[in-house]
């Protein structure tokens, strides 16, 4: 793993460039360390409250840890009527966790999320950003065993 | 029966979108080519005469906004692509972008030469990295061939916030802050980006450009509906048999997307609803099925075409159901800097989970009414403004469906 200070130095002369060097310290460590604030503060001219509260504002960012792999379910009006909770039920179950939690081997973590922009193949989930279409109960485990 | 007419589309599915070649082959660059040897006023005359409104929702004549632009001696000005496409139910503009990418940078160069500009930003979601990647490979493509001459473009990714989707919040978002709206004025046309005139426009508007350069205002002003001529690239969701995408001509009718190329309702069930333009925009019944889609005519049913998702409902569905959810879709998304939307958005959310709930009042339904044209008046922005929609049609044609939750 490369070290924060250098991800986000290579930023540092891009206009509002802090979060491009957000999305690209995510891409490393699948969440934004809390120091990490601190140093992208110094380097873009802003308070680390400032730099916190960048970080915050999104529901792309998460400072501190969580899974490797992020499973996303959207419950946007489309994939709510074409049956996201069932699909949200089935991953539960099959992880033994509940949404907003991280699976006890850091491995998974769940969370909801409004529209992707797949909508014609409803309900969409995405993991680390790949989207998977039409899902059902019945697929789920297939999906996860990809990540297993 | 109505018939899809692709002009924004019109490369989809015949070039090879990381083939700037096939693009070239297809005629591409010879707008921008032509703009520039055209005098500035002239050319953004040309592009107001088409009529041609912005595609992102709020339907602004693009040639009159470029012009804003266009008057100011600044040392600095910016061209921006909204492709933010959070409105739920959408993605024509990623298909937009993953299959001719170099039409919405020619659009976003005939821009930049009209105002006087050598600098574009596309602002991507972002939910599409891939997208972003697609764009990234295409933009070097272009500066490999130089086609685009002195005029730069730089990709940037939005993090997931539907508010940013606003056109000074996300000018607020590529300067490196929270995604909140300014106050207008001023516009961003006269003070945008790092404080210098920026025109924004959506992926769609931009992609309209070169054609309407080629064949010019004339011919496109006599497509579709008067008032808002051209075509929309719509995206079907719900319960439509053809869950897909394609591009129409303004005048088509609502009846003639669901019934015509969305093949009707799944197993001939019948229609209940259809709520066009996003997650924000109204819901229509059945008697209102034979209005034109065109932007005037939908204001005039208060529902919205805003970006053109199409997201139809049976008879099977819960319309409190549907809305408990897209009340906590704004909850959500509200940022917060503004008290009516902040606050409003929390307790609409939470009336209509009671009622949905079956612990609703009778007066929580007054008090929505109330609340919503609060909202749709005194929120900051076009988020708290356009979020009771949803709410208070469901109330004018479907209050029977809310009556029987209260009981
Ligand atoms: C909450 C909110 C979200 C918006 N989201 C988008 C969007 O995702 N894409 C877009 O083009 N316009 C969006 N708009 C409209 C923009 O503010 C702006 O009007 C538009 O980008 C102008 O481009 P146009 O004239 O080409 O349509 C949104 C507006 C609001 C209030
Ligand atoms: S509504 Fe779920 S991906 Fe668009």
């Amino acid at each position: 793993m490369s070290d924060y200070t250098t991800i986000i130095d290579s930023y540092k002369d891009k206009p509002g460039g802090i979060i491009e060097a957000y999305h690209a310290l995510q891409k490393e460590y699948n969440y934004i360390p809390e120091d990490a604030i601190t140093a992208a503060a110094e380097a873009f001219g802003m308070s680390p409250a400032q730099a916190y509260g960048v970080a915050t504002f999104y529901s792309y960012f998460k400072v501190g840890p969580r899974g490797r792999y992020i499973i996303r379910i959207c419950e946007s009006a489309p994939c709510h009527v074409a049956g996201a909770e069932e699909v949200v039920s089935a991953l539960e179950s099959e992880l033994g966790i509940k949404m907003g939690e991280t699976t006890a081997d850091g491995k998974f973590t769940l969370e909801f999320t409004e529209c992707v922009g797949q909508c014609q193949a409803t309900p969409i989930i995405t993991i680390n950003s790949k989207p998977y279409e039409d899902m059902s109960a019945e697929k789920i485990p297939a999906v996860l065993a990809e990540y297993k | 029966m109505a018939e899809e007419m692709r002009i924004v589309l019109r490369n989809v599915g015949k070039i090879d979108p990381l083939k700037i070649e096939d693009y070239i082959n297809a005629g591409g660059y010879k707008s921008l080519e032509k703009a520039r040897g055209m005098d500035r006023g002239e050319l953004i005359e040309e592009v107001k005469k088409s009529n041609l409104r912005g595609r992102g929702g709020a339907g602004f004549n693009c040639g009159m906004k470029w012009s804003f632009s266009y008057k100011l001696e600044t040392d600095q000005k910016y061209v921006v692509c909204n492709a933010d496409e959070g409105e739920p139910g959408t993605y024509k503009d990623r298909i937009i972008m993953m299959n001719d990418p170099q039409s919405l940078f020619e659009g976003m160069a005939i821009c930049g030469y009209a105002i006087g500009s050598n600098k574009g930003y596309i602002y991507c979601r972002g939910e599409y990295p891939y997208v972003v990647e697609h764009l990234n490979k295409a933009i070097a493509q272009a500066k490999d061939k130089g086609v685009l001459g002195d005029f730069d473009i730089e990709v940037r990714m939005g993090a997931g916030a539907y508010v940013c989707g606003e056109e000074s919040a996300l000018i607020e978002s590529i300067e490196g802050h929270r995604g909140e709206p300014r106050f207008k004025p001023p516009f961003p046309g006269v003070e945008g980006l790092w404080g210098k005139p920026t025109i924004v426009n959506n992926v769609e508007t931009f992609a309209n450009i070169p054609v309407i350069l080629e064949k010019g205002a004339e011919w496109f002003k006599n497509i579709g509906a008067a008032s808002y001529p051209g075509t929309k690239v719509l995206t079907l969701t719900g319960d439509v048999v053809n869950r897909t995408y394609f591009e129409v001509p303004t005048n088509v009718t609502i009846r003639d997307v669901v019934f015509g190329l969305g093949g009707g309702i799944v197993d001939n069930k019948k229609f209940k609803a259809v709520q066009i333009g996003g997650t924000s925009g109204g819901f229509i019944p059945e008697e209102l099925l034979d209005t034109q889609i065109d932007f005037d005519s939908m204001s005039k049913i208060g529902a919205a075409l805003g970006t053109g998702a199409v997201f139809v409902m049976d008879e099977t569905r819960d319309i409190v159901d549907i809305v408990t959810r897209i009340t906590k879709f704004f909850e959500h998304e509200s940022c917060g800097k503004c008290n009516p939307c902040r606050e409003g958005t929390k307790r609409m959310h939470e009336m209509v989970e009671r009622i949905n709930n079956g612990t609703g009042r009778v007066a929580d339904m007054d008090l929505l009414e109330n609340l919503g044209g609060v909202m749709s008046v005194a929120c900051l922005c076009g988020l708290g403004q356009a979020a009771p929609a949803p709410v208070l049609t469901t109330l004018k044609h479907f209050k029977n469906e809310f009556n029987a939750k209260l009981n």
